[in-house]
């Protein structure tokens, strides 16, 4: 087990993921029910302020604390306890990360930021939710230095060799995002934080845009790429296996710095300000990052195959029936990687230039991420959480636990099913996200995309209320685990932390040598951005003011 | 570094079919003009009402076989008197805003074009079947965003 402080800081972390994840999920919920006409809000609450607090707790909140407190948890075990500099900082990273948290989501709750989590000018919230994310990405630096800092040390004192494959990753992960941050940093600190407190009175609308993107692509590989290591490194040792190959597996991860953050234009497709020429060189990078999903998904395969055949499974798929499918553990995972598939291929639409216009702000759209971080992502994490919380509270986790934490995947398997399926159909026929309800007058247009047996006002709202009903059976399994669950005292009752086995003796020392890939990916977006934002600042037309519509 | 047999196999292929798919994409888009909205047009959006073509928003004929549909956005509406079209005959919209994001989007086409203030966007499209068509804004607006819709007439000559 590593160390009591270390646990705590992990701990703090993962609850108030999980705090996030509950009321953004009751969000969830309302949102299926007021889309559907069958729920009615009070004057003080609108249905776009319970769809930004849906989007910010649970994409930017919930992914975030529990990433931190996965990669938290995963060092000290790869790379020994901390040091008291270290887990100084990592405090103050998460608690800078919470006050930013507490700060948006109040501006947020009192009506006066229903910008969404995307937060597009020149809608203008206060400037205080401008600052309270500005926060957020602050504490999360913090604590990524404090991690870079613990792994800096291990290195000082392993001259030579290379870090262990978690290690590994989490630093990949962390480099990317804190180049992806540079985006919203920018166009935070310079454009909304001085126009939202009237110190400029306008603001460059394409350029704040620009800038976001530049940021919210690679954050979407923030939140897969964690999901990623339980991939690589936890799911082979629930297998009884080895990692399949160490150098495959860093050699992905690293093409993600690469290739996650070129490109974001392929979000402002059908948007004036950008040329076509630039727009479809990002479009091309954006592809590339098939490569490592390619090599990933051969992997995990590969370590399959593996495991069933080492477990008595014959014939071509006979191993499959070998996995472990009652370790929720796994089956969790495994589902989740399936949901990936289908999330994997809809990208691929949606970045394909012309075929983006036929989904672009789409209730497919919606549909697209429940399937890629509302479930690939959000249920790795869910299947990490099984054995991560009970491992650093030291409690059992108990048979009930292990049934419920069963009943709990299914139904989040269903609910996403039914609900992301609606969406997907719906997005086809035109059907707009970020709605409430609305039937544009009784247009016939309209009350067509509703009247299939898919695509009814019914199948989300099903979905969405069996997703709810899963959240809270998941929520119910966090607080047993954490707070009331026995403690385990023999050791067959001990929750381990599955680290699997990499061979790294074939593994070539340069894939640690980051200044080559930080290197490349900067060379990359100067040769993506540079011209095109260049002209769009030289170019532009006269700022807009600020909009308060809601 | 090693790489399995299969491995090989399937990254050549996997790298060969995106190469395929992102050389008919491109073609399809640069050769054949099948691009996305766009445009690199700007305007001040405090001045959208005064400024040509936006002053006299509604559909123009250009030449014989092309129309310009001009309109501006605003929460929550179109300023677009009077859109009604031909079918068969290329249509040249141009949109704006005089406030926050919006869209521009008719129903059953592939018309899907952002609307940014400061920016004037650029769409041309053909429709084949007559009829009335919605149109309606798919960028978060505020209150009243998923009230905000107009319609568009498409008659046969
Ligand atoms: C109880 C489970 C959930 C339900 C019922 C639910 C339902 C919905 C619905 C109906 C919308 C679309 C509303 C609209 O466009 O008008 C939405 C949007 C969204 N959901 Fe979920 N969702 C759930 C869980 C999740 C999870 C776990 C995540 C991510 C980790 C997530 C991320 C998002 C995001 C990012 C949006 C877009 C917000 C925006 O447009 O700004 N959702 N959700
Ligand atoms: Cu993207
Ligand atoms: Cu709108």
């Amino acid at each position: 087990m590593i160390a009591l402080q270390d646990r705590k800081i992990a701990l703090w972390n993962i609850g108030v993921a999980y705090t996030a994840f509950l009321i953004g999920t009751l969000c969830g919920l309302l949102q299926v029910f007021i889309r559907n006409d069958a729920l009615q809000l009070p004057a003080w609450l609108d249905y776009y302020q319970i769809l930004t607090a849906h989007g910010v707790l649970l994409a930017l909140i919930y992914t975030t604390f529990f990433i931190f407190g996965f990669f938290i948890t995963g060092m000290s075990k790869s790379l020994g306890s901390f040091g008291p500099k270290v887990r100084l900082f990592s405090w103050i990273g998460f608690w800078v990360t919470l006050l930013g948290t507490v700060m948006a989501t109040a501006m947020i709750i009192s009506g006066q930021a229903s910008v969404m989590y995307t937060f597009y000018a020149p809608l203008k919230a206060s400037g205080f939710f401008y600052v309270g994310l500005a926060l957020v990405i602050i504490g999360t630096w913090i604590s990524s230095f404090a991690l870079v800092g613990h792994y800096r040390v291990w290195r000082k004192n392993h001259k030579g060799q290379l870090s262990p494959l978690f290690a590994f990753m989490t630093i990949t992960t962390i480099i990317m995002w804190i180049i992806a941050c540079l985006g919203v940093v920018a166009t935070v600190l310079f454009q909304y934080i001085p126009w939202a407190f009237g110190w400029t009175d306008t603001i460059d609308v394409e350029l704040s845009r620009s800038l976001f993107w530049y940021f919210g692509h690679p954050l979407v590989y923030f939140w897969l790429l964690p999901a990623y290591m339980a991939w690589y490194v936890i799911v082979p040792k629930l297998l009884g296996v080895k990692v399949f190959s160490d150098s495959l597996a860093r050699m992905s991860f690293v093409l993600f710095i690469l290739f996650s953050i070129p490109v974001g234009f392929h979000h402002q497709l059908t948007e004036p300000g950008i040329s076509n020429f630039w727009k479809f060189l990002q479009v091309v990078l954006t592809f590339m990052v098939i490569v490592p999903s390619l090599m990933t998904a051969f992997s995990m395969f590969a370590t399959f195959e593996i495991a069933g055949r080492k477990n008595g499974g014959k014939g071509l798929f006979g191993w499959f029936t070998k996995l472990p499918w009652k370790d929720i553990r796994f089956t969790s995972i495994f589902i989740a990687m399936l949901f990936f598939i289908p999330g994997g291929a809809g990208g691929i639409i949606n970045a394909s230039f012309q075929l983006n216009e036929v989904v672009h702000n789409t209730l497919w759209i919606v549909g697209h991420f429940h399937i890629t971080v509302g479930t690939p992502v959000a249920m790795t994490f869910m299947g990490v959480t099984f054995w991560l919380i009970p491992y650093l509270t030291g409690r059992k986790f108990t048979k009930s636990m292990k049934v419920l934490g069963l009943v709990q995947i299914i139904t989040w398997s269903i609910g996403m099913l039914l609900m992301s399926t609606a969406q997907h159909l719906l997005g086809l026929l035109g059907a707009p996200r970020r709605t409430a309800y609305s039937s544009y007058n009784n247009h016939p247009s309209s009350a067509e995309w509703f009247d299939g047996i898919l695509t009814n006002h019914v199948t989300m709202a099903i979905g969405g209320s069996i997703l709810f009903m899963s959240a809270m059976i998941l929520i119910y399994i966090v607080i047993m685990t954490m707070f009331l669950s026995p403690k385990a005292v023999e050791a067959k009752d001990m929750v381990d932390f599955p680290l699997a086995e990499s061979d790294m003796s074939n593994t070539p020392k340069w894939l640690e040598n980051w200044w080559i890939w930080i290197g490349l990916a900067l060379a990359l977006i100067a040769l993506a951005y540079a011209i095109p934002l260049t002209h769009m600042i030289q170019h532009a037309p006269p700022g807009s003011e600020g909009f308060k519509t809601w | 570094m090693h790489l399995h047999k299969y491995e090989k196999i399937w990254l050549t292929l996997g790298v060969i079919s995106l190469i395929i798919f992102l050389s008919v994409v491109g073609v399809s888009a640069f050769s054949q003009n099948h691009t996305p909205a766009g445009g690199m047009e700007t305007i001040d959006p405090k001045k959208v009402n005064e400024t040509a073509p936006f002053d006299n928003p509604g559909v123009t004929q250009l030449d014989d076989d092309t129309y310009q549909a001009t309109i501006v956005a605003m929460a929550f509406g179109y300023t677009a008197p009077e859109l009604k079209v031909p079918v068969g005959k290329e249509v040249v919209f141009k949109v704006t805003s005089t406030d926050v994001v919006h869209s521009f989007t008719i129903d059953n086409t592939k018309v899907n074009m952002m609307v940014v203030p400061g920016r004037i966007t650029t769409k041309s499209y053909t429709f084949e079947k007559p009829g009335t068509y919605l149109i309606l804004c798919n960028e978060y607006c505020g209150t009243g965003h998923h009230m905000m819709y107009t319609e568009i007439e498409v008659y046969e000559e």
